[in-house]
């Protein structure tokens, strides 16, 4: 008999179908005041189906529901461009402080000095390490953030007299799908321009796709390859000399961490993803928080707010401000201000030598598996990586073996997969990011997991396409998925 | 290289040495000789690091600058609520709170579960057919809803009623302002639309929390070929007919009020629901329930040909990350409260802003400026400017309502929920009646 109930079978049931009238999983004061009549009744609701369960079992359901997942502090997770690193605890517990979780955000700013202090001096710190000094923190996700400044790529042209002819905005082919949607949300039409035999931006290109119709260009840097492009300065002039903006993508900052600024490499703008570098848990697909850092140029146009600080009286008075001609707001508040808390957190806990140390050994690691998986692996660009090292298991392919399923072998290792498919210009990419937080024994034994999937796709590849067999489901149907779609929980169907 | 002060970082000297020699060179530097010399290794100036001790003592210090420890009455569109502790327990486990957006579906049951049981939740209180994942915010999620009704109706303008948020019509204009589409803005529906219109915009409860003839605005859309895009205050619903029953095509919300902390606004969670015909323009993800080759039940991503990274620029919306886990506080949430939780929760509000609004309406110099039916927020109008009033309820340890003088002359938008016991009511009544 196992210890432990089995949460597959613990959570076969949803919460409709736990229901029973009469259970409850919360008290509430009694009303202590007299009651008003209720309105017509036409506008009353008759029928309220939410489901009647007891708060214990609400914990065992969502407990068990938990153990049905993998996470960072459950183990490995080197999804290639999520920078899956370990999230400090006390972060968690400084958003929770109650002058912050209960802050509300009308509140009139003398009432709030602190939460707006600590978001200036994150506005502060990011603009320093993206070498960009204008900032906007009120951006709920990295993709909000390039639509901000998309539409300060907009503006800006608009305010030139340029608007209306330059309504082309380049992005390369290993881009983020984030970048071709956010220009198109912007009204740009978008136009993909395709890396060269090294994996860097093809610079004869880039020039062919330049004209005056074109608006800017969405530039990820390191690229989603896992490669710093040696000639992102000439892409930025070029781009600029075509009167363009060149837009950086700041997923994967991490690799170069007090190693680089965008600012000094050319860019316009760039938005950082506070979820990937700075550490702030991914939460099972957010939130996140996306903060868009532009040059001192364009920062008149940054999405509102930002907060201002003014000197005079006995402290400094902080502020929350709408930039002179600002492209409006995005968010209805000041963003996801519990994520800026974390980030402000893992920055002042590191300092500059921290960060260093994150990019050191995010890089360091990161070759380690390049090196000690090639043999075996073919790499789609055989030289240094950063923070993540893209592999294309076409040998393995040619076996029998897909790079899905040795993404679904892998879980049957203990290891949460790569990233696979993408980007979508390598063949069964597998793109692994191993991040600072992984020690040397952990990469050792993932590396020891894909080099015996790689003996398993000559030997017995059916095993690797069978896999996963130690996860709670087997491989799931996404075809009849989609095509009969079930999205809710409904009385009339049989589970 | 320096040896690692971070307890983030496990790779000891002797580790890196060991990786630097199976990778074949001599220090770490080597491998950012990409980075171009010029740009390498700038100086940065940042704050020296903090130990966990010093800096937890000093955003102690930080926060305590925010004043939070008095009865306030503030909404305009985030709102304090009860949140019952199993909510922040739960979504605090690290097996949901540390995973990333469910890829592999074999190891993420737990969050595609949770979404699943989401989507249901947020289409059984909005009575919709169809819920997605959750947007951002209930800003964001009513710029989507009006871009989908855009797409489609193939038409570009949008109709609000001038009673819906400043604050969302705002971000409506930024989501919009590229795209040749007209937001217009009217006082009332006239009794017949044009047939360009794309989708009539109403919020219910509306800005200053009263409700609105939404089954009226349902019928004029619909008969010019336009949606109805209705945002709601979820907490309602406990009480008032839901937009499905209203006639909403579209209906979307705010869901902070369900479960997370206030937070200075944010994180929060937009939900976005819709009627069936209507799916395949949804933005977001989407989890939808199948079975493994055991033939056991499971859940996975499904319909992703409508997001951005199948369907880059042709996508339905930019957005990828979310806000799950708020969206799985709003399950956990409203399973804690239920049915007869969430009933009471409502009633409670909507008894002890009556209360209030009663008795204010009573003192000399105040008065409710608007007719009909509210829910938990109403405005009034003050005999003095509203931040000299605000600035007198401080002294009495108020935080008193939104100024909203810009909208009502000398007007006031207090909002008050479950949390507001009777002598916190009765000490804002005192109060204000002391300012006037």
């Amino acid at each position: 008999m196992a210890l432990i109930p089995d949460s597959v079978e613990a959570t076969r049931l949803l919460l409709m179908e736990r229901s029973r009238p009469g259970r409850r999983g919360s008290t509430l004061p009694a009303l202590d005041v007299p009651a008003a009549p209720l309105p017509e009744k036409r506008f009353l609701r008759r029928e309220l189906p939410l489901p009647e369960v007891s708060e214990g079992e609400l914990v065992r359901y969502f407990t068990h529901l938990s153990h049905l997942n993998y996470a960072v502090d459950t183990g490995f997770y080197p999804l290639g461009s999520c920078t899956m690193k370990y999230n400090p605890k006390w972060h968690d517990e400084a958003a929770s402080l109650p002058g912050f979780s209960q802050l509300h955000p009308r509140q009139d700013a003398l009432q709030a000095q602190g939460a707006l202090r600590l978001i200036w001096e994150l506005q502060q710190m990011l603009g320093e390490i993206a070498g960009l000094p204008g900032c906007s923190t009120a951006l709920a996700a990295g993709a909000q953030a390039e639509l901000a400044g998309m539409l300060i790529a907009r503006a800006y042209h608009r305010a030139r007299g340029d608007g209306g002819r330059r309504r082309t905005v380049l992005v390369p082919d290993s881009a983020h799908g984030t970048n071709p949607a956010s220009a198109a949300m912007a009204g740009f039409q978008v136009v993909t321009v395709r890396s060269n035999a090294h994996g860097d931006m093809d610079l004869e290109a880039l020039r062919s796709a330049l004209s005056p119709q074109v608006a800017g260009m969405m530039l990820t840097m390191p690229t989603t390859l896992g490669l710093f492009d040696a000639h992102v300065q000439e892409v930025c002039r070029i781009v600029h000399q075509a009167g363009a903006l060149v837009y950086g993508d700041g997923a994967n900052l991490n690799a170069i961490l007090g190693r680089a600024r965008y600012g000094d490499l050319g860019f316009d703008m760039v938005h950082l993803n506070l979820h990937k570098t700075f550490s702030t848990p991914h939460g099972g697909g957010g939130p996140g928080a996306g903060v868009l850092c532009v040059s001192q140029e364009l920062a008149p146009l940054l999405p509102a707010p930002v907060v201002a600080r003014y000197e005079g009286g006995s402290r400094p008075l902080f502020e929350a401000v709408t930039p002179p001609q600002s492209i409006g707001r995005l968010h209805g508040f000041f963003g996801n201000f519990g994520i800026l808390v974390r980030a402000y957190c893992y920055i002042r806990s590191l300092g500059e030598a921290g960060l260093l140390q994150v990019s050191a050994n995010a890089v360091l690691n990161a070759n380690y598996l390049r090196v000690r998986l090639r043999s075996a692996y073919r790499l789609a660009y055989d030289r240094p990586c950063m923070h993540e090292a893209v592999f294309s298991a076409t040998e393995q392919k040619a076996r029998g073996v897909r790079a899905l399923d040795i993404a679904k072998r892998l879980i049957d290792y203990g290891f949460y997969p790569p990233t696979i498919y993408f980007p979508l210009i390598v063949d069964e990419a597998l793109m692994i990011e191993p991040t600072e937080s992984e020690s040397k024994e952990t990469l050792d034994s993932f590396i020891a997991a894909l080099l015996a999937i790689d003996r398993e796709s000559k030997e017995s590849p059916a095993t690797v396409r069978d896999a996963p067999r130690r996860a709670p489901v087997r491989r799931l149907d996404e075809t009849t998925a989609a095509r009969r779609p079930v999205l809710r929980w409904s009385p009339a169907r049989e589970h | 290289m320096d040896t690692s002060p971070s307890p983030y970082i496990p790779n000891t000297e002797s580790d890196q040495q060991a990786m630097l020699q199976a990778i074949g060179i001599a220090s770490v530097d080597q491998l950012f000789a990409d980075i171009p010399a010029g740009a390498r290794n700038p100086a940065l100036r940042l704050p020296v690091p903090q130990s966990e001790l010093e800096l937890r003592r000093e955003l102690e210090e930080l926060a305590e600058d925010d004043l939070t420890s008095l009865p306030s009455f503030l909404g305009g569109g985030a709102y304090r609520h009860f949140v019952p502790a199993v909510v922040r327990y739960l979504v605090g486990r690290g097996e949901f709170a540390t995973a990333y957006t469910p890829y592999q579906p074999e190891i993420s049951q737990g969050t595609l579960q949770g979404i699943f049981e989401f989507q249901g939740l947020v289409c059984q209180l909005l009575a919709m057919d169809v819920a997605n994942a959750g947007l951002y915010d209930g800003a964001s999620a009513l710029a989507e809803a009006c871009l989908m009704a855009c797409r489609l109706t193939g038409r570009r303008r949008i109709v609000a009623l001038d009673s819906v948020s400043p604050r969302l019509l705002e971000v409506l204009r930024t989501y919009t302002q590229a795209l040749d589409i007209e937001v217009a803005t009217l006082r009332a529906l006239p009794p017949s639309l044009k047939n360009d219109v794309a989708c009539v915009v109403l919020q219910h409860p509306n800005f200053y929390g009263y409700l609105e003839d939404a089954e009226g605005a349902a019928r004029t859309a619909q008969a010019a070929g336009a949606l109805l895009v209705m945002s709601v205050d979820p907490i309602s619903l406990g009480l008032l007919r839901p937009p499905g029953e209203l006639g909403a095509d579209i209906a979307v919300a705010d869901g902070s009020g369900l479960g997370a902390a206030v937070s200075f606004g944010g994180p929060s969670v937009g939900l976005l629901a819709c009627r069936q015909q209507y799916l395949r323009q949804l933005p977001g993800r989407l989890v939808g329930q199948t079975r493994d080759l055991d033939g056991r039940l499971g859940y996975v991503l499904t319909l992703q040909t409508r997001e951005q990274h199948i369907r880059r620029e042709h996508a339905t919306s930019n957005i990828c990350t979310n806000d799950s886990l708020v969206a799985l506080a709003s399950t956990i949430y409203l399973a804690a409260v239920g049915k007869s939780g969430l009933r009471q929760i409502a009633e409670l509000c909507y008894h002890k802003a009556h209360y209030a609004a009663q008795r204010i309406a009573a003192l000399p110099g105040y008065k409710l400026p608007l007719a009909g039916t509210f829910f938990k927020e109403f405005p009034i109008t003050c005999p003095r400017p509203p931040g000299e009033v605000n600035a007198a309820l401080r002294e009495r340890g108020i935080v008193g309502g939104l100024d909203i003088s810009d909208l009502v002359p000398n007007g006031m938008l207090l909002c008050v929920t479950e949390l507001h016991r009777r002598a916190e009511i009765d000490a804002l009544i005192a109060a204000l009646k002391a300012a006037a």
